[in-house]
């Protein structure tokens, strides 16, 4: 068991590697991110300059293996030697060091992309997790009733409500709660993100329900109709019917034998699809104007910020990667022929 | 008139389904008494496993629309409520299914998926229902029980896996025990493990055993009466020494024909039947059998085609569902196959 983890997160390890490999081919390939703040009145020189101190000069296997290095040690900038050196005596407020990970510095930005990550994050793991709760609570809900009432009225109109939940655009209904329940019928405060520093517990989650809930009902939709399905099959196999045989009530039969295996396929998707969701709701966060990473994504986009790109990029594979294993690790526990094969 | 222990009388069951009703047993009676064996054959489809699950009322659960009646230990079962019925399932009836693999959950241990049968039926502790599955780890026959019953499905084999769920199906003593194709899943060797297994514990509990197979291999071997069926209805039944020595009808003779034996002639090939059975939606007005019959051409105006055989006593002292006269339905398994091998 614990060697299957230990397995399980050099692999990732590796995976996470070449994933960045390729992050960082891609994005070198894109240009040199000195142009960027060599201002209007840019002449080769400046340009070689800026170039040089950022290291941007280096073969890009150099720089692949100074990034790497940051990762795990972490960097300080700029990364010229001689240059940070008398920097350091002139003006060391210009140094600027980056911990470990270190996923660079945007010269942009002036600020190194772990700082412009930290900035971002809280928001977006806020709303992740919030709508998270949200669409597992109810979409498992429901899809089970679903299923128990196959083919009465209620699971009509539970699948029925679903397909047109799912049909429905995030910026429609991001717009139409923002619009309508928070603005115009004024039936929640607009929402605005508190930090739990700044406004305690409860403004927190009022501050994010609107957004979580615009991001939790696509979701739900989802989960609801896999749900059903899964529950469906489960109950058709035969070890439910030698549950029945063996004079377990109805309840024990549905819960116990049914929603165990019913349930264990979810695990893996609700993971994949919690850590997809940390990389950024764009289109949630932009019609709320959240400031998260989808957001973050979107301006750094727009300005060519490269640096934060990388990082952006890295982090929300990393976060996928991460959450494959736990899914995995997790599965081992529930699924015992995956334990012991 | 007093009943027999297990006497199902007229005993239907129908699935309504979008494009018509499907008769998947119709008009079925037969008896056992304890301690007995009744062999079901027949072919998939043909309404054993249907009419069997029936007893055990798993068709509650469906659309299937049941009727007849099923008379145990002096009550009719399909007029019991749903919560009587369950607590008889399990405890006094107990049903055995072809393939282990897939009736274990494999998410639970086999100690565990046991000893919930005995917990549902009886108010004793966790540790004496634990202890109570191990002995009838041991008793089924296996191996090192105390270490075993924490093991999962998937880490026994199939033959160790069918005495779990023989273990699971007895452990509440049940009077009357369904085995649904218990030994199809299994290699041969192991296949006659499991028979002798269950006819031991059958003789040791007194127990009447429905045994389900497609098998008459095994019939021979444990059965007393046999019952064969054929689209959902009983078309030859009787004690198992009149009806495998003077079989009456065509399709019983199809299906002795049709089992390998490895001291027949080379010469005489093995012999399928034929064939479909007929879609049991829109059954024909005839014999069920007359599209698959060699012998129907023997019988006077086309009566296989338009009457329904009534289910009467041929001579040998068994029921028969055809229109055979007496002195042509006599078995011979040489001028079956000589006439039938020239068409």
């Amino acid at each position: 068991m614990i060697a299957f983890a230990i397995r399980r997160i050099l692999v990732g390890i590796v995976l996470l590697l070449a994933m960045v490999l390729v992050v960082f081919v891609l994005f070198f390939a894109a240009g040199n991110p000195a142009r960027d703040v060599c201002g209007k009145y840019c002449t080769p020189q400046k340009l070689a300059n800026i170039t040089q101190v950022y290291g941007y000069d280096k073969p890009i296997t150099y720089q692949f293996g100074q990034f790497v290095k940051g990762l795990a040690v972490g960097r300080d900038y700029p990364v010229d030697d001689k240059y940070r050196e008398a920097l350091q005596k002139s003006n060391p407020s210009l140094v600027i060091h980056c911990d470990a990970p270190c996923l660079g510095y945007s010269l942009r930005s002036a600020i190194t992309v772990n700082d412009a990550i930290a900035k971002y994050a809280p928001v977006t793991i806020s709303i992740a997790v919030y709508a998270f709760i949200i669409w597992i609570v109810f979409g498992v809900l429901f899809g089970v009733i679903a299923a128990v009432f196959k083919g009465k009225w209620l699971d009509r109109v539970i699948v029925g409500v679903t397909l047109v939940v799912y049909a429905l655009p995030t910026f429609f209904v991001g717009t139409f709660l923002l619009q309508f329940i928070a603005i115009r019928w004024k039936l929640f405060p607009y929402p605005r993100y508190v930090s739990i520093a700044d406004g305690g517990v409860f403004n927190w989650l009022i501050g994010l329900t609107l957004p979580a809930m615009t991001l939790a009902l696509f979701y739900m939709a989802a989960y609801v109709r896999i749900t059903r399905a899964f529950v469906l099959e489960s109950l058709s196999e035969d070890y439910i019917r030698t549950a029945r045989a063996k004079g377990l009530t109805e309840r024990v039969v549905l819960f116990k034998h049914g929603l165990r295996a019913a349930l264990t396929p979810l695990l893996s998707m609700a993971g994949l699809d919690f850590a997809a969701l940390l990389a950024g709701a764009v289109i949630t966060e932009a019609v709320f104007s959240y400031q998260g990473l989808g957001l973050l994504a979107v301006i750094s986009n727009r300005n060519s910020d490269l640096p934060i790109l990388i990082g952006l990029v890295i982090v929300a594979g990393a976060a996928v990667l991460a959450a494959n294993i736990i899914v995995d690790i997790l599965y081992a526990f529930v699924d015992p022929r995956v334990r012991l094969s | 008139m007093s009943r027999a222990f297990l006497s199902v009388e007229n005993l239907s069951v129908n699935f309504p389904t979008s494009d018509g009703i499907v008769r998947a047993t119709d008009d079925l009676s037969y008896t056992l008494e304890r301690g007995q064996t009744l062999g079901i054959v027949g072919e998939s489809g043909s309404g054993k496993s249907v009419s069997s699950s029936a007893i055990l009322g798993l068709h509650r659960n469906t659309n299937a629309h049941v009727s007849g009646a099923i008379w145990f230990g002096g009550t009719n079962l399909l007029a019991l409520s749903d919560d009587e019925m369950r607590e008889r399932r399990g405890k006094e009836v107990a049903m055995i299914f072809q393939d282990p693999l897939s009736a274990l959950h494999p998410y639970y241990r086999v100690g565990d998926q046991i000893s919930e049968a005995h917990l549902a039926h009886n108010r004793v502790s966790k540790r004496a229902a634990r202890a109570r599955t191990i002995e009838m780890l041991a008793r089924v026959g296996i191996p090192q029980p105390d270490r075993r019953v924490d093991d999962y499905p998937h880490q026994f084999s199939g033959g160790m896996r069918q005495r779990v769920m023989i273990a699971m199906a007895l452990i509440n003593d049940p009077v009357l025990l369904i085995a649904d194709e218990p030994t199809t899943a299994l290699d041969v060797t192991v296949q006659a493990q499991i028979l002798d297994l269950l006819q031991d514990l059958q003789k040791e509990f007194d127990t009447a055993l429905i045994m389900i197979t497609h098998d008459l291999g095994v019939i021979a071997e444990i059965a007393d009466d046999v019952l064969v069926m054929y689209a959902g209805r009983a078309v030859e039944y009787g004690s198992a020494r009149a009806l495998l020595s003077q079989p009456a009808m065509p399709y019983t003779w199809g299906l002795i024909q049709s089992i390998p034996d490895v001291s027949r002639s080379v010469d005489l090939p093995l012999r399928p039947i034929p064939g479909n059975p007929p879609s049991l939606l829109n059954q024909p007005a005839g014999c069920p059998f007359y599209a698959r019959c060699d012998y129907s051409k023997f019988v006077a105006d086309n009566r296989c085609a338009t009457e329904l055989p009534e289910l009467a006593p041929a001579s040998y002292g068994h029921l028969k569902r055809c229109h055979l006269k007496e002195e042509l339905s006599v078995y011979d398994t040489q001028l079956a196959v000589v006439e039938t091998g020239a068409n």
